[in-house]
């Protein structure tokens, strides 16, 4: 449509000298990713899609069975339908609560105080400790009888709170967990609101708006783009959590199954039982479902997100 | 400072003291949150090295004890050679991390270089795919790429983690072509000028300017090496070749095994201490680079 700004077309038939040149120089420097996106991606994809058809050990060549592995998923495997469950409910719950809290803490953190850069590395911090040290500590605090919250709470003669052992109380734990170390989100939101013109606060200052209005009505919508982005992120990684559960509260998810995620129950089957067709068939269900999640997310931004900084000279 | 102009039809002490006076309330609320969560931020890490100190009669007592008397400095090298750590911090370093960064950091940097500063048809497509590939999960592709390396005889071995990095990372690209973007055509339209070839401009023009990006990238990439828990689990079962995050689970283990060994908690939270030491030390070097360095980049434009 935009005839002015669409790159002069060259005549298809000949191309210049200099656009060949830039061709093959292009090719040649993304040709490792080209090969890397075969091997390691594509011919994978291919690959379990296919074995999702068998019945596959390892040890045995495969054996084809149609569809069923899916029929089994969907028809007689309890388990399905308890980590579809956990996960769905840990998504819904994690994406919209760790968007939120690192959207207002990097506003917090983007206000004029002392220290600024300390508190930044504060809330970073807890994002980039090793995921084993991650559970270790927070396995340790949580503890029903020896945990520093627990102990505290019944020194003080309070009732203990049983995090990791109470069926319903496991995934909100989990939840909190995420909730916590969310400095690569916060990362996002501090450039994105670095980014908002200076001249927009002035402006809607001089029109009498409020620090609160500012909010609102500046801020929040310049910043549609990074929530959408750290949305798509936080359900794309959702739907796959798999090491802090999978650590925090083992490999079966704790009493009744509570925390077990879809990857555990993936790498379960693969790993421990070695049934890799059933697992494939897990792996592309979860991998159709993210893709509409984030289809539906993107389709859904039309209506929130505000890309005024394209056309905002 | 003040944000709100007194308006003229108040009388100006009384607005102004107002105003004082929920400019310092807006200021304590402020702060008190900001400490209330550094607090939450940091107290879970203050209490692993405290922990560390202990021995079991302190670990168990109720209420509890925040500062550890006697303090056990000697649980650091106990804990350190319950399995060889030594050991797991070589392998996390030289066959897993350094290896790992060096793929991901130049293979990212070239091909990044082939999305930004060349114009050719089909481009941009291609880069959709890059960034599209993030939506892909690792579950999906686990399975076969663990059945080609079997086949090859390289389980037991880091080169399923290490060989891939070679061929860029979906990040790494991403963040790099950002950077390559925004420095000025004219810089290598100069060297073009002069003679030089693209693999030239690339290597000679734009990999110096872009020493920040780099190292960002490098970062990022190395501590994700050092923090991965499950590339190793599925790919290394040989207890000498395991990297950190894998050697602290075998303490984790023996935390639920029957006849849980003495001391057990203060070994495990000391060894935490210590492998979070080099997470804490990169970062508090790199704080600008990561922190500064990433979020301030559209501020001077």
């Amino acid at each position: 449509m935009d005839a002015t700004i669409a790159p002069p077309r060259a005549k298809t038939r000949r191309m210049s000298n200099a656009a060949r040149r830039s061709l093959v120089w292009g090719l040649i420097f993304v040709s490792p990713w080209i090969i890397g996106f075969v091997g390691f991606t594509v011919y994978p994809l291919i690959s379990s899609l296919l074995i999702s058809f068998t019945r596959y050990d390892l040890l045995r060549p495969p054996v084809q069975i149609g569809l069923a592995n899916y029929v089994e998923l969907f028809t007689d495997d309890p388990n399905f339908w308890k980590v579809v469950s956990n996960t769905f409910f840990y998504v819904v719950l994690s994406a919209p609560l760790g968007v939120i809290s690192a959207f207002l803490m990097a506003a917090l953190l983007n206000t004029k105080i002392v220290m600024r850069s300390t508190f930044r590395g504060i809330f970073f911090f807890p994002a980039i400790v090793p995921a084993v040290v991650t559970a270790t500590i927070w396995q340790f605090l949580l503890n029903s009888q020896y945990g520093a919250i627990n102990a505290t709470l019944q020194a003080m003669g309070m009732p203990i709170i049983p995090f990791l052992s109470n069926p319903d109380l496991i995934k909100p734990t989990l939840i909190l967990i995420y909730v916590w170390a969310q400095g690569s989100a916060i990362l996002v939101f501090l450039a994105a609101l670095q980014d908002v013109p200076r001249q927009l606060y002035e402006a809607a200052e001089i029109d009498g708006a409020n620090s609160w209005q500012r909010f609102w009505k500046v801020t929040l919508p310049m910043c549609t783009p990074a929530i959408l982005y750290n949305m798509v992120t936080s359900f794309i990684v959702g739907f796959q959590v798999f090491t802090l559960p999978y650590l925090l509260v083992g490999a079966n998810g704790g009493p009744e199954r509570a925390g077990q995620m879809y990857a555990a129950l993936l790498y379960d089957n693969a790993f421990r039982f070695l049934r890799m067709g059933k697992a494939s068939a897990l792996a592309w269900v979860l991998f159709v479902v993210i893709v509409f999640f984030t289809i539906v997310l993107f389709k859904s931004s039309a209506r929130w997100v505000y890309y005024g900084g394209d056309d905002a000279r | 400072m003040l944000a709100n102009p007194p308006s003229p039809a108040a009388s100006p002490t009384k607005t102004s003291r107002r105003v004082h006076a929920s400019a310092v309330l807006a200021g304590v609320l402020k702060y008190g949150l900001l400490l209330l969560l550094a607090f939450s931020f940091v107290l879970p890490f203050i209490w692993m090295v405290v922990s560390a100190l202990k021995d079991d009669p302190q670990t168990y007592t109720i209420p509890p004890v925040w500062i550890p008397n006697p303090a056990f400095w000697s649980n650091f090298p106990t804990a350190w050679t319950q399995y060889d750590f030594t050991r797991f911090t070589f392998n996390s370093v030289f066959l897993y991390g350094i290896p790992v960064t060096i793929g991901v950091t130049l293979s990212s940097a070239f091909i990044a270089y082939g999305f930004s500063r060349l114009q050719w048809p089909g481009r941009d497509i291609l880069f959709g795919l890059v960034l599209a590939t993030l939506m892909i999960p690792y579950a999906v592709t686990m399975v076969p790429l663990f059945i080609i390396w079997k086949n090859l005889g390289l389980i037991n071995s880091y080169a399923p983690l290490v060989i891939p990095a070679f061929f860029g990372s979906a990040f790494g690209i991403f963040l790099l072509r950002q950077f390559y973007l925004t420095i000025p055509q004219e810089l290598t339209d100069a060297a073009r000028i002069d003679g030089a070839n693209e693999l030239g401009i690339w290597w000679k023009v734009i990999l110096p300017l872009a020493k920040p990006a780099l190292t960002v990238v490098a970062l990022f990439t190395f501590i994700g090496t050092w923090n991965d828990y499950l590339a190793p689990l599925i790919y290394i079962n040989k207890t000498e070749l395991y990297p950190v995050a894998l050697g602290v689970n075998l303490l984790r283990i023996a935390v639920g095994a029957t006849g849980t060994p003495a001391n057990i908690y203060p070994y495990l939270m000391a060894v935490s201490t210590i492998v979070t030491i080099p997470v804490l030390i990169l970062f508090y070097f790199a704080q600008r680079t990561f922190i500064e360095g990433v979020t301030t980049t559209g501020l001077k434009g």
